[in-house]
């Protein structure tokens, strides 16, 4: 896997139009999840948010990551997520707040706030380093090599997720 | 002007929070489910934002990370609407509001 | 590949664009051969498609009205040949009625989203070496991942209509395609395995270097995937969500005019995709063993593409149609463990083949030859074990009733 390039940061047109375009609909969409009343909607801004982040990631030269991203949040989870939303008919749908809503919000503008003036207050150790050119063989390796054990047990999660999922919705 | 690494950690920050703010604030357990997604989808590219300037050039160790993090968030948003559905079916409600057998 | 790198080379309709990309990066800012290539790339994969579907919205209704023992269109100009122009017609100048409660936005939003995957597929798939519009690492995986994405726009089509049996037909429609991701998945992965690599050029690259067709190596691979295309797609037999005979239509029942002439757009373009990646990934894609120094690749692979998709008609006019639940169990009882097998045997016969560096003229076709065997052995063992094959189900010759004139399977009269 070799380096192309040796940047630091995106200088060329092309980069930061894609990257300020795609930040702009993943922030855009995430705000409106928040702010539409209708709950299908609310999730459909949310898919649209996946997709810009696996946007996101081809800016950073992820391209396994992105597509894996796409398939299994905008593919799969997304689906799950229509599919309970359509299974409870009688819940109400139309994404209100609870009555924790002020203090959420000052939460999570304080915590916005602290990670945000941590990252600009940090004096990051960039490398002069150029994008990758291939991460799927690269991940590969290392799924199969470092992280063997990670990799196990991922397995057996998703298998207890399966199969606890079955158990607990199975009318008996 | 150039895009840097602040600029991906700030997105993942703003999404952070609003992840944050959602997962609180709503009222249905998907919305919460919701909230939770986005806060995964913003550490993931936290994640992946260093593995790209700052790890060494062979290093994909946050790839691999954001891949086993994004396999763990698929199960626990199947078990998560599992029991979603499990409430829905013995209340006809999934109104966090509404469940409180448990509070004081 | 000995082709000639010169723009005027018909054969690589790549070395053209490749050369104006050129001229303008001399000439011009540095965007713009990318924004160039992408608008070339895309338009000429939408003329493509659009001229494609003309011809052979005609061709299928014409086959299939011969298979079916009626003529098909006939008054349309010479053959019924310019039917598609009178269906276009019509799709643009009726009425797109949308429901008063429905939901408008999404509503509106569902036909536009359900072309994008079937159009974007075609953005990895290699016509020609330089006639690929993004050559990506990940190219398998792309196909993948964009189909799955289809699931979305079915969804908002079936919510939206505010319609029960439009939300049934949809959640019919996308449990059938999550089921059938996986076999798909599944299949592709049988063809990586032999090819150590996910970049679609590079596979035909390796059919090419060792002058077979993945096809031959990865039986039971293709016909999974050929399977699991037709019923990602919605082909008959397995267009159980929107047949007019079945659930009123399905997802699509609410649409009319345009709205609807776009579903029925993005069916044919997804049957292309398939077509177009069976054609790619095992049956070498543009090369023909050699053939593509004098007829230009992109005409091959046309060639291939459309011969599949005559499959799917063939497919269309003969089968009967599927029930949801028939459809449900062969995914998940026949075709994720027969995938799962084959990958199993792919990768053993790989790792024998790379750890004893076995020169590859002696292995494949013993490979070849054992995946045929493998692959019969399996389907006639799943066969028996599902009781498919048991003498007690299967229908015996049609005897008359004398009193009732009606006609039973098996039993004497």
């Amino acid at each position: 896997m070799e380096v192309v390039g040796s940047s630091v940061a995106f200088e060329d047109v092309g980069s930061i139009v894609a990257f300020w375009s795609l930040a702009v609909v993943t922030v855009g969409a995430a705000l409106m999840v928040v702010a539409v009343r209708n709950l299908i909607h609310a999730v459909l801004f949310l898919i649209l948010s996946f997709i810009g982040v696996a946007g996101l990631y081809i800016t950073l030269s992820a391209d396994f990551v992105a597509i894996t991203q796409i398939l299994i949040y905008a593919g799969a989870i997304s689906v799950l997520i229509l599919f309970a939303v359509l299974l409870t008919p009688r819940a109400a749908r139309d994404n209100a707040e609870t009555f924790l809503q002020v203090p959420g919000l000052v939460l999570a503008a304080l915590v916005g706030v602290t990670i945000g003036a941590i990252v600009l207050v940090t004096d990051w150790n960039e490398a002069t380093r150029g994008p990758f050119s291939e991460t799927a063989v690269a991940i590969g390796e290392a799924l199969l090599d470092k992280y063997v054990l990670p990799f196990e047990i991922a397995s057996v999660i998703l298998l207890a997720a399966m199969v606890g999922a079955i158990v607990l919705v199975r009318e008996d | 002007m150039s895009v840097d690494l602040s600029h991906y950690l700030l997105v993942g920050a703003i999404l952070f929070s609003i992840g944050l703010y959602v997962a609180l604030a709503k009222r249905n357990a998907v919305g919460i489910l919701m909230g939770i997604e986005l806060m995964f989808n913003a550490v993931n590219l936290t994640l992946i934002a260093f593995s790209r300037f700052v790890s060494p050039p062979t290093d994909v160790t946050g790839h691999v990370f954001v891949v086993f993090v994004i396999t763990v968030a698929a199960a626990e948003a199947a078990l998560a609407l599992a029991l979603a559905m499990v409430v829905y079916r013995n209340r006809e409600t999934i109104d966090i509001d509404k469940i409180n057998l448990m509070r004081w | 590949m000995i082709f000639l790198a010169e723009w005027w080379d018909v054969r690589d309709l790549g070395n053209a664009v490749g050369a104006l990309l050129e001229w303008l990066g001399d000439h011009g800012p540095d965007w713009l051969p990318y924004i160039v290539s992408a608008v070339v790339g895309s338009i000429t994969i939408v003329v493509f498609l659009l001229t494609s579907l003309l011809v052979f919205a005609w061709v299928e209704r014409r086959l299939i009205g011969r298979i079916q023992a009626r003529m098909g269109p006939n008054r349309v100009g010479p053959w019924g040949a310019f039917q598609s122009v009178a269906d276009a017609i019509k799709f643009v100048t009726k009425e797109a009625i949308t429901s008063a409660n429905a939901d408008r936005w999404v509503f509106w939003l569902a036909p536009i989203l359900v072309v994008v995957p079937a159009l974007v597929v075609f953005a990895v798939i290699p016509f020609n070496e330089g006639m690929i519009l993004a050559d990506l690492n990940v190219g398998v995986l792309f196909l993948v991942a964009v189909g799955s994405v289809t699931a979305i726009p079915i969804f908002m089509a079936g919510w939206s209509s505010n319609n029960k049996f439009s939300l049934m037909g949809a959640m019919r429609e996308v449990a059938m395609l999550i089921s059938y991701e996986i076999p798909l998945v599944l299949a592709l992965l049988g063809v990586v395995i032999f090819t150590n690599t996910m970049r679609m050029n590079g596979i035909v690259g390796w059919q090419d270097e060792h002058n077979t067709w993945l096809v031959f190596l990865q039986p039971l691979a293709v016909l999974i995937y050929f399977i699991c295309g037709a019923v990602e797609i919605n082909r008959t037999p397995t267009d159980i969500a929107e047949a007019e005979s079945e659930i009123v239509a399905g997802y699509h029942t609410e649409y009319s005019g345009i709205k609807f002439g776009m579903f029925w757009l993005a069916e044919y373009f997804a049957g292309f995709a398939i077509a177009a990646i069976i054609a790619t990934l095992y049956l070498g894609g543009w090369t023909l063993w050699g053939l593509e120094e004098w007829v230009p690749g992109w005409m091959i692979f046309l060639v291939k593409l459309y011969g599949l998709f005559w499959f799917f008609i063939w497919m269309r006019g003969t089968l009967p149609r599927l029930r949801i639940d028939q459809l449900m169990a062969f995914a998940w009882k026949v075709l994720l463990p027969l995938g799962l097998i084959n990958i199993f045997f792919a990768g053993l016969e790989v790792l024998l083949w790379q750890e004893n560096d076995l020169p590859a003229e002696a292995v494949l076709p013993g490979f070849a030859i054992a995946n045929l065997v493998l692959a019969v052995v399996l389907i006639a063992a799943w066969a028996q074990l599902l009781g498919r094959g048991r003498p007690q189900y299967r229908p015996t010759r049609a005897r008359l009733v004398k009193e009732l004139g009606a006609v039973i399977y098996g039993e004497e009269a």
